[in-house]
């Protein structure tokens, strides 16, 4: 027997288990080679991981595992040396790995986990997110809601809308089931159903105001949740088994005075009214809080249009009346117009028709006057006379009176000589004073300007009137009339404080007393003198006449000339005196006088407006002839005198520019000489100007003269200025047909 | 000055008193207005041969009515004419009015009527002659103490 190097194993064979042994390592072995088969694959396919080193370490940890349950197969008969050998060493190799392998995974397994770990909390982490993105999402979506909510309820003005949409869009953002609007009846202890989401006509259920719900959701601001079986809740038909959430907010109804608080108004309004929503029954909703937001933001948003609405209507009816109340007075004022033009149109057409037979009336008895009268007739027409001027002062003063209240009489004003006036008023006045034994006296104070611009007509009316009614209610003593320039201490008068004059450059006043010793008037009469139409009762004016419009009238027209007018006296018997002042302009520079008196020294060369003019003159009457040449040498002509017509003829030449002649004088012939002038003179330019002076014109005398192709007729007495006059007229016309 | 001042005082009331008693009308006062340094005896010469004119209608009208065979009215009218005629052109205003009466009885061929107005003519012109030969002596009596004749209106 050899000795052999086989390795007998420790055992015997043993057939059974020595083959599952076998079979065991085989398999072993497989899997052993598979596993990091199956690594390096799964591995290489993942993008990630980390530790490659350990897959190394781990595969051939496994490998040589693998290595060794195979080798093992072979052990299980007599083998070699070598294969206990190879054995021997994989083995070796196999506990060095492994035993490194199992130091590295201590360090490894730990960081493994943890990466689980991280992936769990990454997992929570983003389920956390996707929550809130969630209830973002949600919020938005309310927010845009709420939005579109306000623009809905705020887009009209008209609170039935608003409150309808509100209701709608809050049904339809939330998902209500019902929804409703209770509103405080006008005593205020009740809360009535207005409005509802579903029911069409909500009738008329009523709540008292001051239930412990209702007050909870009155004081405060928040959306409160409230039991669904309180009053308010219960308007659903009842049989469900789970009503849902109910939840109630106020809605303040405010007032436009609210908003003069430059706060937004808390609670000083004491109005509000209920709304009150549910969410629908038999679902697991709840109120959340960002829809509880949502309808306290509604609710707000309602009570501010609610308030507009309530201020449109308040301004479009303020709007209305004030139209209504203009066209009221549009109509008023026209209405008024008319009468006015009416009664203008009235007035004149009267003024006219009513002047017209006065004027045939008093020009026929002027007229009548002149003829042949027996006393009593003389006596009858005097009066028909009187009479009918007085009533033509009478028409005139009311056509005047009513232009002066419309307005629409304004001042002629111009320059006019100041003692003039004066003058001709005394003159008017004195017949009549001295038929009834009056003394009338006139003082012009010294520094009273001579002229004056102002309206002269109604300044002598109104000094006419005054002195008249002196006159008339005095029958015997004396008037006086004084007029002196008002100074400015006298013009703030004590008795007149109303009146303010001031006294400027160019203006003065003129203050006019006129004193009587008349009846007087008593003092509690005094004040209804310068209304219209008032008489005192006493006999005197009743005997006197007129119709009472004289002073009114007067006040009138001192009135537009800024003056002031007023009468004193002591009493009954003791006289008055009517005092008045007014405005009269300076002119600037005192004009020429061109009003017939008064130049104080006869000028040297005379107003020569006819210088060098040559004329013939024809006269038999020595004095007349003489007086006529006067005149025209006074006017600077060259006067050639004649006293036959036979000379007149042979005097005439082209020079003479006019010829005068005297036609009244029987037996000569003065037509024959202005035949036989217009015969010498074929050409017209070179005849002169035949002027006939005549002491009558009657029709024949004046048919005479123009059948002989006379120019003009002048009666005589000639004035200076009717002489001047004339002359300029013929010629600048060539041609006068008769100056009176 | 005083003496001026009197006298023209004087002249004035006379003047007025002429106009107040109807001798003298305005037509006499435009003649006073002609009287300028021109002319400045006008009125004194007017009035010489008014007085003139006068007497010499006079006497031819004297004449003329104490005709015993027949008046010759028409002269005597003619004479009135001129008379009428003179005395309004110095505004003998008294005389004028007699000489319009006096034509009416000569158209009437009144003889007894024209001799009642001759005689009232007359003594109306007269008149006249006295009071204007007064007013200018006080005129002459003005201007020989210096001063101006005031004028009338």
């Amino acid at each position: 027997m050899d000795s052999c190097n086989c390795i007998e194993p420790q055992w015997p064979p043993d057939d059974l288990l020595m083959k599952y042994q076998y079979i065991s390592d085989f398999f072993i072995a497989l899997a052993y080679f598979s596993i990091p088969l199956e690594l390096i694959y799964f591995v290489k396919k993942s993008a990630v991981f980390p530790y490659r080193w350990v897959l190394v370490q781990f595969g051939a940890f496994i490998v040589l595992c693998g290595a060794t349950h195979l080798i093992n197969l072979w052990t299980f008969t007599m083998h070699t040396r070598t294969v206990a050998m190879v054995m021997t060493t994989a083995k070796v190799f196999t506990a060095v790995v492994s035993c490194a392998t199992a130091l590295m995974l201590v360090h490894i397994i730990p960081d493994l986990l943890s990466v689980k770990t991280r992936e769990l909390f990454l997992k929570n982490k983003a389920a956390e997110l996707d929550r809130e993105m969630g209830l973002i999402r949600t919020q938005e979506e309310t927010g845009r809601h709420s939005r579109m909510l306000t623009h809905e309820i705020r887009s009209t003005l008209d609170r039935h809308t608003i409150l309808k949409t509100t209701l709608v869009e809050l049904g339809r953002t939330l998902a209500l089931e019902e929804c409703a609007l209770w509103m405080p009846t006008r005593t205020g202890l009740e809360l009535q159903l207005s409005y509802t989401l579903r029911q069409q006509n909500p009738v008329g259920y009523t709540v008292p105001i001051h239930l412990p719900v209702i007050n909870q959701v009155f004081s405060s601001s928040h959306a409160v949740k409230i039991s669904p079986k309180c009053p308010v809740a219960r308007i659903r038909p009842a049989g469900k088994y789970m009503p849902g959430e109910v939840v109630a907010v106020r809605v303040p109804l405010l007032h436009l005075s609210n908003f003069q608080i430059n706060d937004w108004p808390e609670l000083s309004t004491k109005r509000y009214a209920l709304m009150v929503l549910m969410l629908p029954s038999d679902s697991a909703r709840q109120w959340h809080v960002h829809e509880l937001e949502l309808v306290e933001v509604v609710a707000d948003q309602v009570a501010v249009a609610l308030s507009h609405a309530a201020i449109l209507e308040e301004s479009m009816r303020a709007r209305d009346l004030l139209m209504e109340q203009n066209v009221a007075l549009d109509l008023a004022r026209r209405e008024a117009e008319t009468a006015i033009r009416a009664r203008n149109d009235f007035l004149a057409v009267m003024n006219h028709e009513m002047r017209t037979p006065m004027h045939a009336i008093i020009a026929l008895s002027s007229l009548l006057q002149e003829t042949e009268l027996t006393p009593e007739q003389r006596l009858m027409v005097e009066t028909i006379l009187k009479s009918s001027n007085l009533l033509s002062t009478l028409i005139n003063d009311v056509l005047d009176l009513s232009r002066l209240e419309d307005g629409s009489l304004q001042l002629d004003l111009g320059t006019f000589n100041l003692f003039a006036v004066f003058r001709e008023v005394l003159n008017l006045i004195k017949p009549i004073a001295s038929v009834k034994k009056l003394h009338v006296s006139l003082n012009l104070a010294p520094d009273l300007p001579e002229y004056a611009i102002g309206d002269e007509k109604r300044l002598m009316q109104t000094i006419l009137n005054v002195v008249g009614n002196a006159v008339k209610f005095s029958k015997e003593g004396s008037i006086s009339i004084t007029a002196f320039v008002a100074k400015s201490e006298l013009l703030r008068d004590s008795r007149t404080p109303e009146f303010f004059p001031v006294p400027s450059d160019n203006h003065f006043y003129l203050r006019v007393q006129v004193k009587d010793s008349g009846v007087g008037i008593s003092p509690q009469d005094i004040p209804k003198l310068f209304t219209k139409f008032a008489q005192t009762q006493s006999t005197a004016t009743r005997n006197s006449g007129g119709s009472g419009l004289g002073l009114a009238i007067c006040k009138r027209f001192v009135n537009l000339m800024e003056g002031h007018i007023w009468i004193e006296s002591e009493g009954l018997g003791k006289g008055c005196t009517a005092i008045f002042m007014v405005k009269l302009g300076i002119p600037e520079r005192l004009n020429e006088p061109k009003l017939p008196f008064m130049p104080k020294v006869p000028t040297n060369h005379g107003p020569t407006a006819f210088p060098g003019l040559k004329v013939l003159v024809m006269d038999e009457n020595g004095v007349s002839r003489m007086v006529t040449k006067g005149l025209l040498v006074h006017l600077g002509c060259d006067v050639t005198m004649v006293s036959s017509s036979e000379e007149c003829l042979r005097v005439v030449s082209h020079e003479h520019k006019v010829v005068f002649m005297d036609v009244c004088v029987p037996g000569m012939d003065g037509y024959e000489v202005a035949i036989r002038i217009n015969e010498k003179f074929t050409k017209r330019h070179e005849r002169p100007i035949i002027v006939a002076l005549t002491g009558n014109t009657d029709k024949v005398t004046k048919e005479n003269c123009m059948r002989v192709g006379m120019d003009g007729i002048i009666l005589k007495p000639v004035s200076l200025d009717k002489m001047r006059s004339v002359l300029s007229d013929l010629l600048e016309h060539r041609v006068l047909f008769e100056a009176i | 000055m005083d003496v001026v001042n009197q006298l023209q005082r004087q002249f004035i009331d006379y003047s007025a008193s002429l106009h107040r008693e109807g001798f003298l009308d305005d037509q006499f006062t435009q003649l006073q207005k002609l009287q300028d340094d021109n002319s400045p005896d006008f009125v004194v010469e007017v009035a010489s041969l008014f007085f003139e004119d006068c007497e010499k209608l006079i006497n031819n009208m004297a004449r003329a009515l104490e005709q015993q065979q027949g008046v010759d009215f028409k002269q005597v009218d003619a004479s009135v004419h001129q008379l009428k005629g003179s005395s309004s052109s110095i505004g003998a205003m008294r005389v004028k009015d007699v000489c319009i009466a006096f034509r009416s009885f000569c158209e009437a061929q009144n003889r007894e009527g024209c001799l009642r107005c001759l005689q009232q003519v007359t003594h109306e012109y007269s008149l006249l002659k006295n009071k204007l030969q007064t007013l200018f002596r006080l005129q002459q009596q003005i201007l020989a103490a210096g001063g101006s004749i005031p004028v009338v209106e």
